[in-house]
């Protein structure tokens, strides 16, 4: 089972709050601009994400979504 | 500990005209969740206000009317009298809700209309470029008072939620704020219960949020979390301040 | 069915539960304060919804959201009332919902008096509340005419998708004439699912109504606002109204006159044709649309010298009888305002001055 954590790059308005908020300093702005003029979130060190929805709780674009990857060998129901 | 996290059916996909930063997201995106687990986006009508909200239709996926500014808990006294049936909310700022639209609040808690009324208190008039507000605090420099207010000339803010807890009618009254998750978690918990009373047909509710406005307080996203947390919550404490039992 | 004795007031509230409206709101005012006495017992009774709200600007926005969500609405109010229920006529006329209002004009500007009179001709017809809107207005001239104009209200305000207003004036409202209620009158509300905000379970559909009348996107007011023309031109086509009196004698003065004033001048004319002296009257039934071509028509008689609009005011409805005469034949103007109500004798009187000075 695994996470899949998708930030919304041209939905993010570079705001800062989830940056402040993670738990485990995962997310820092991008310096690449959106196509709004914004500056993003982005997950700089994904390795240390849990995954624990504090970004997407504090997110106002929710912009961040976080969904869970069924693995092959449980798709074939029968 | 892992969790999953997905924009609620009850939320548009449109991006918000919102500032960067502005907790009127964070807000729409709770009534949008509450409306979802409670299974109540069929029957729900939203009343938008006059103020950076004006817009908010545009981003839920349910009945919507526009209100003038002030008057929306007038409007919701006339959906819900002739169909009680319907989850009626209504969404103000402080302009709308403690300046031109005082007496219609007033009398709609008092008369205990059994709609739901989400207050956003920022303690400015954020869509017209920060003007005072009723919930201005003392010494706050605004666009109309440029030099602070002055409570000598202009009084002290007024305490929404405190006010309407004075009313004899029963009601269920709280602030809260989105300033931090730890906030978010409890203030959804709040607007759950707002809504339940309503589905219950038990009283008004409302659910007053202490909310920051980077833009016209010419602070960063965060650096206005923090001021508002400094500033606001000594004056605005949180809590509930009436239980309709 | 039978006639019964009934005050105005009484009469226009009874008439709202006739044509099927069970929902008021609405704030108490000198001289219409009955309607609101009547319909707190009333209502309950037809187990429908009777609210007085706080200010007349609050049930003008009650009004709105119970018409927003799909049901028949209506208020009653008196001209200081209708002034600050002005802005939600502007919002309900802009957001094309179907209510009913009933003025029953007092003396005015200001607080003005508590007798009746025809001076808010203008705020009904022209305006009132800001922007490009009308209102379908018609004037009843007996408490028998404001019933049937009542419950025509409710299907006419729905056929438009249009606020509609019955001006009435504090003597209509007050007094006690014989009424008959027609039950023929009645009409079935008309669905609309296709734009109120009745709930999306209540319409079995997955799409959301939204009723608005903010247009900030260029181009989209304007077509908004050519949208409501287009509405108003086919009220001019199909909703006028108005009676006649003695037209088809040789008249030599034509009288314009709605509601209690018309009334006044039956009796002159009566008293004028005994002496000898023929005048006509056209009575508008409605104000908007107004009956230019009738009175176009009418003043272009050979024979007719003067045109001579009575009213209840300093001079109001006096600007649309000039602009539909089209200076075919002279328009004068006489009025009494603050309550007086000329005599049947003055009317002669100021009628044969016009005429003399010719």
């Amino acid at each position: 089972m695994s996470y899949q954590h998708t930030i919304d790059k041209d939905r993010c308005k570079g705001c800062g709050l989830c940056v402040s908020v993670c738990p485990k300093n995962v997310l820092e702005l991008s310096d690449e601009v959106n196509t709004m003029g914004y500056f993003p979130a982005y997950r700089a060190r994904p390795e240390d994400c849990i995954y624990c929805t504090t970004c997407c709780i504090m997110c106002p674009d929710v912009a961040i979504t976080i969904t869970k990857d069924v693995e092959e060998s449980q798709e074939t129901d029968q | 500990m892992a969790k999953t996290y997905q924009k609620p059916e009850a939320l548009s996909d449109q991006p918000t005209h919102y500032c960067p930063g502005c907790t009127h997201g964070i807000i729409h995106r709770l009534v949008a969740e509450v409306i979802d687990e409670l299974g109540i986006r069929g029957q729900a009508v939203g009343i938008a206000p006059v103020g950076c909200a004006v817009l908010a239709y545009n981003y839920f996926t349910f009945d919507f009317q526009e209100a003038a500014h002030g008057r929306a808990p007038a409007m919701a006294t006339g959906i819900k009298r002739v169909r009680p049936d319907l989850i009626v909310f209504t969404y103000q700022g402080d302009g709308d809700l403690a300046s031109i639209g005082m007496g219609e609040i007033i009398h709609a808690a008092n008369r205990g209309e059994k709609f739901t009324t989400i207050f956003v208190n920022n303690t400015v008039y954020g869509m017209t470029g920060g003007q005072m507000a009723p919930t201005t605090l003392p010494g706050q420099r605004t666009t109309t008072s440029p030099g602070g207010r002055n409570v000598q000339d202009v009084g002290m803010p007024i305490k929404i939620a405190e006010l309407l807890s004075a009313l004899q009618t029963p009601a269920y009254i709280t602030r809260q704020t989105v300033l931090k998750p730890k906030y978010i978690v409890r203030a959804k918990k709040a607007v759950k219960k707002a809504f339940q009373y309503q589905m219950d047909g038990r009283c008004f509710s409302l659910v007053e949020f202490v909310s920051t406005c980077p833009t016209n307080w010419g602070k960063t996203p965060v650096e206005a979390i923090q001021w508002a947390e400094e500033n606001m919550l000594p004056y605005y404490p949180l809590g509930e301040f009436k239980l309709p039992d | 069915m039978g006639k019964i004795l009934m005050k105005g007031n009484e009469a226009i509230g009874e008439a709202a539960i006739r044509a099927g409206c069970l929902n008021y709101f609405a704030y108490p005012i000198t001289p219409q304060s009955e309607v609101a006495e009547y319909l707190s017992r009333r209502m309950p009774e037809e187990g429908g919804v009777f609210l007085q709200g706080e200010s007349e600007v609050a049930v003008g926005y009650m009004l709105f959201g119970a018409a927003g969500c799909g049901e028949r609405v209506f208020t009653t109010s008196s001209s200081p009332g209708i002034s600050l229920m002005s802005e939600a006529i502007s919002y309900i006329a802009s957001a094309e919902l179907p209510v009913v209002f009933v003025n029953i004009v007092r003396g005015g500007p200001g607080l003005g008096g508590i007798l009746p009179s025809q001076a808010d001709y203008f705020q009904a017809t022209k305006g009132g509340g800001h922007g490009d809107y009308h209102l379908l207005v018609m004037a009843p001239a007996s408490v028998q005419e404001a019933v049937e104009m009542v419950m025509t209200a409710f299907p006419l305000a729905e056929k438009y998708r249009n606020p509609v207003m019955i001006l009435g004036d504090g003597l209509i409202g007050q007094m006690m004439e014989p009424v008959e209620f027609s039950d023929r009158l009645t009409s079935k509300p008309t669905n609309k699912d296709d734009w109120a905000t009745n709930g999306m379970d209540t319409r079995k559909r997955k799409d959301r109504n939204l009723v608005k009348t903010l247009f900030l996107d260029a181009g989209q007011l304007e077509e908004h606002n050519l949208a409501l023309k287009a509405k108003y031109d086919r009220m001019k086509q199909e909703e006028v109204r108005y009676e006649t009196y003695n037209i088809d004698s040789d008249y030599r003065a034509l009288i314009v006159s709605y509601g209690t004033m018309s009334r006044v001048c039956k009796t002159a004319i009566d008293n004028m044709k005994a002496e000898g002296f023929e005048a006509a009257m056209i009575r508008p039934q409605t104000l908007f649309p107004f009956p230019v071509l009738p009175i176009r028509q009418a003043a272009s008689k050979d024979g007719c010298e003067a045109v001579i609009s009575f009213e209840l005011s300093m001079g109001q409805m006096v600007e649309d009888v000039e602009r539909s005469v089209q200076g075919k034949c002279p328009v004068y103007w006489h009025g009494k305002a603050g309550g007086e109500i000329p005599t049947p004798e003055e009317v002669v009187d100021t009628v044969k001055s016009f005429v003399k000075t010719k």
